[in-house]
């Protein structure tokens, strides 16, 4: 299996995001040590400056714990809301550079540069035209890693720190990865770890000598990775996370629709594919909306916020229905109705829960159904108002 | 009509029953104010067909009548009035209205096409204002903002003899507040269902001086409150209200205290690396609570407090809002969490000291958040 050639990737890392940032409305404490978090004794710290983490201040780390260890450092109540404004104007940036843009957290993303070399110039040039526009667009530092694959980018972005940019060019990659020690691998925790030191195991460069049966016999599939990784071969894609922030299902009618019922439940049988699709994607929303088009193309949109998210076809089509309503009676016949999820979450964020048990059993049916559909892709299942005959 | 009344007197009066007027009135004259006097006391009215308000205040009357002027513009202009004397005078079909050196001029529209505002109800006993308006501002937070469902807008009133509970809910959390009053007859049996904004109004408006009187129509259209100088009417909402007493767990063997106002602030601490609305976690272990929010990719914060804990270990899951509006309605130093396991509802007491037994007078039952690795 070989890395895929050719492939610039880059991997933008922004230096103490939450300092820096910070350090732009505190311009007083350049230079001092800084750390941000609330100076309660049971907080935790969210960022600290190079020379705090120099003497083992880390994020996650308890405040005390953290102001023991540097007493003389500058405490930087977090603002909500502050950094995440400032992270979505970057990433905005970072697509200018190009689409191939994979955001891994609030202050990373991995860019693929291989289609922007002949506009832009070569990956280095790139680099350093990020790391100069970030700087002198928001005043922050930023360090780059560009390699040939996510994989050593990471690692060589991690070695650049702070502020800085590393190049690995793809015939020094191996040189670059064996001189590291194996717990800078992506991969290898604390248990790994202990693991690969049990077997003499210190540095890439050990790692890779090892046969891949053998690590394979010990560690499984990860073993198999790890091998890969210890070579330098990493085939995963950057992958742009094309958020969506809504979903909708539309019905245009074969004639114009002016009956209530009629109207009420092609809204039921939109929400459950809405719902359903919803639930395929794990995501909930937190907005419901309806968009219906007159006889005479002239259309209304209506749409309102739930009090909490939900991915259920039941709730989305009776929220549909209920906008619907209001609407009623009609100025004219209908020629199209559409049923649209807005405001899109991760289901994996967690599922608010109702106090009304008939909602938590309508959830468990739609799951059900779901699994249904699943496994019998032609059935149909769904409220029995479905049932009724069409006119 | 003739007479003269102090500046801040009227322009309170003025503004209180501006306020029930309707935004827009199903006819132009509901926009008024009727304004009325009677032997030493000006009386003035608004209505909307849904709520009516009634003032009386003492003035200096020179002449007796009554007129009916635009409420928005009466409050607006009483309110940029210099503190002086005003003095109001019809004048045609005008009226005037003098203070210090200004001097208004307004239209007024015909009395006589007014409707007549109801009666207030027979009055059903008296309850403490202060209580009252803290009853309702504890239940008021767990009553939905969402008009398609009209019936949990309300805030349900239950009577029974010298007891009275408030209770809300949409769906999400439930808020039961208990309270005593005294009823005019001491075996009264009955229940209403009255918009939560309204009956916060009544709480912001009527309660601060001293006794609430309520007034409840025989046919239970219709529900009114007097105190002091004002009094109001409201109709109540039609439709029946789900049955949420039953919702409250009986059997509850996890138990956990904490300082409300530690675990008010670390929830606030916690939630400004979470997203808006992504839950607040809470580990109850013996003797401490760990917080967290913010998933694994983005920004985390964790802050632990001290608890105690009775029963098991428990991690549950909260909208952060939904947490923190319960929260901040007890005014007790500790609140205990009672739950039954994971996820099913959390009941919230008020506890005045860590050893001492909760108070059930006021119950906040919140519904956890269903994170994707637990069931």
């Amino acid at each position: 299996m070989n890395d895929k050639e050719h492939r610039a990737i880059l991997h933008v890392d922004m230096d103490a995001f939450f300092v820096s940032v910070e350090l732009i409305d505190h311009p007083e404490l350049v230079g001092e040590p800084v750390i941000v978090g609330f100076p309660g004794r049971r907080s935790v710290v969210l960022s600290a400056s190079y020379d705090c983490r120099a003497r083992g201040v880390h994020s996650a780390m308890p405040m005390s714990q953290a102001i023991a260890l540097m007493p003389e450092a500058n405490i930087v109540e977090p603002v909500h809301g502050k950094y995440s404004a400032i992270s979505e104007r970057i990433m905005a940036y970072l697509h200018t550079v190009t689409p191939q843009v994979e955001q891994v957290s609030v202050d990373e993303a991995f860019l693929d540069v291989t289609g922007s070399m002949r506009m832009l110039g070569g990956p280095v040039a790139i680099g350093q035209k990020i790391r100069a526009h970030i700087q002198n667009e928001f005043g922050l530092p930023a360090s780059v890693g560009i390699a040939r694959n996510k994989f050593v980018a990471k690692l060589a972005s991690t070695y650049a720190k702070p502020n800085g940019m590393t190049v690995v060019a793809p015939e020094r990659t191996l040189e670059f990865l064996h001189q590291l020690p194996v717990t800078k691998m992506w991969g290898v925790g604390k248990r790994t770890a202990e693991q690969l030191h049990a077997l003499g195991i210190d540095t890439v460069a050990q790692l890779a000598a090892e046969p891949e049966s053998r690590l394979v016999q010990r560690f499984g599939e990860h073993g198999r990775a790890l091998c890969l990784l210890s070579h330098g071969i990493d085939n995963r894609p950057v992958q742009p996370v094309r958020e969506e922030k809504s979903l909708s299902a539309e019905h245009t009618f074969s004639t114009d629709i002016r009956d209530k019922d009629v109207l009420e439940r092609e809204l039921l049988r939109l929400g459950h594919r809405v719902g359903q699709r919803l639930r395929a994607q794990e995501k909930v929303a937190r907005g419901v909306g309806i968009k219906l088009k007159y006889q005479d193309f002239s259309g209304i949109n209506r749409s309102k916020t739930l009090a909490a998210a939900t991915d259920s076809s039941s709730a989305i089509s009776s929220e549909a229905i209920s906008l619907f309503r209001n609407l009623w009676p009609l100025a004219q016949p209908i020629r199209l109705l559409g049923v649209k999820a807005e405001r899109l979450e991760d289901s994996a964020q967690g599922i608010q829960l109702s106090l009304d048990p008939k909602d938590e059993k309508t959830r468990e049916a739609e799951r059900i159904a779901d699994l249904i559909s699943q496994k019998f892709p032609k059935s149909s299942t769904g409220p029995a108002r479905f049932l009724r005959p069409k006119e | 009509m003739k007479f003269s009344v102090e500046k801040d007197v009227l322009a309170d009066a003025v503004s209180w029953t501006a306020r029930s007027l309707a935004q827009r009135p199903p006819s132009p004259v509901l926009a008024g104010i009727l304004i009325t006097t009677h032997e030493g006391i000006v009386r003035l009215e608004g209505f909307d067909y849904e709520i009516s308000s009634h003032i009386e205040i003492p003035a200096d009357i020179s002449e007796q009548g009554s007129i009916l002027v635009s409420g928005k513009l009466l409050a607006e202009i009483t309110r940029s009035l210099p503190n002086s004397t005003v003095t109001l005078e019809t004048e045609g079909s005008k009226i005037s209205l003098a203070c210090g050196r200004s001097r208004f001029h307004l239209a007024t529209m015909p009395v006589d096409e007014y409707p007549t505002l109801p009666a207030l109800p027979e009055i059903a006993g008296t309850i403490d204002g202060q209580a009252f308006a803290e009853s309702v501002s504890q239940v008021i937070v767990a009553a939905s903002k969402d008009d398609t469902l009209p019936v949990l807008t309300g805030i349900k009133v239950e009577i029974e003899n010298d007891l009275i509970t408030f209770l809300a809910t949409d769906r999400y959390r439930l808020a039961m507040r208990e309270l005593n009053w005294t009823p005019n007859q001491s075996e009264i049996s009955t229940s209403f269902l009255i918009k939560a904004k309204t009956l916060s109004e009544v709480a912001k408006t009527l309660s601060s001086s001293g006794e609430l009187k309520l007034a409840i129509s025989k046919n239970g259209e219709m529900i009114g409150f007097e105190s002091a100088n004002r009094r109001t009417t409201s109709l109540l909402i039609n439709g029946e209200y789900p049955k949420i007493r039953s919702l409250f767990p009986s059997d509850t063997p996890i138990h956990a205290t904490v300082r409300t106002s530690e675990l008010i602030e670390a929830v606030r601490r916690v939630s400004v690396v979470a997203e808006r609305n992504t839950p607040v976690r809470m580990a109850f272990t013996d003797g401490q609570l760990t917080l967290d929010a913010g998933t694994g990719e983005d920004a985390q914060a964790e802050e632990a407090i001290v608890a105690a804990l009775r029963g098991e270990d428990i991690v549950v899951a909260f909208n952060p809002t939904f947490l923190s509006e319960g929260l901040n309605s007890f005014n007790t130093d500790f609140v205990r969490f009672s739950f039954t396991s994971a996820p099913k509802p959390a009941m919230l007491t008020g506890q005045e000291k860590l050893d001492e037994e909760d108070q059930d007078q006021y119950r906040y039952l919140v519904m956890p958040v269903r994170l994707p690795n637990s069931n």
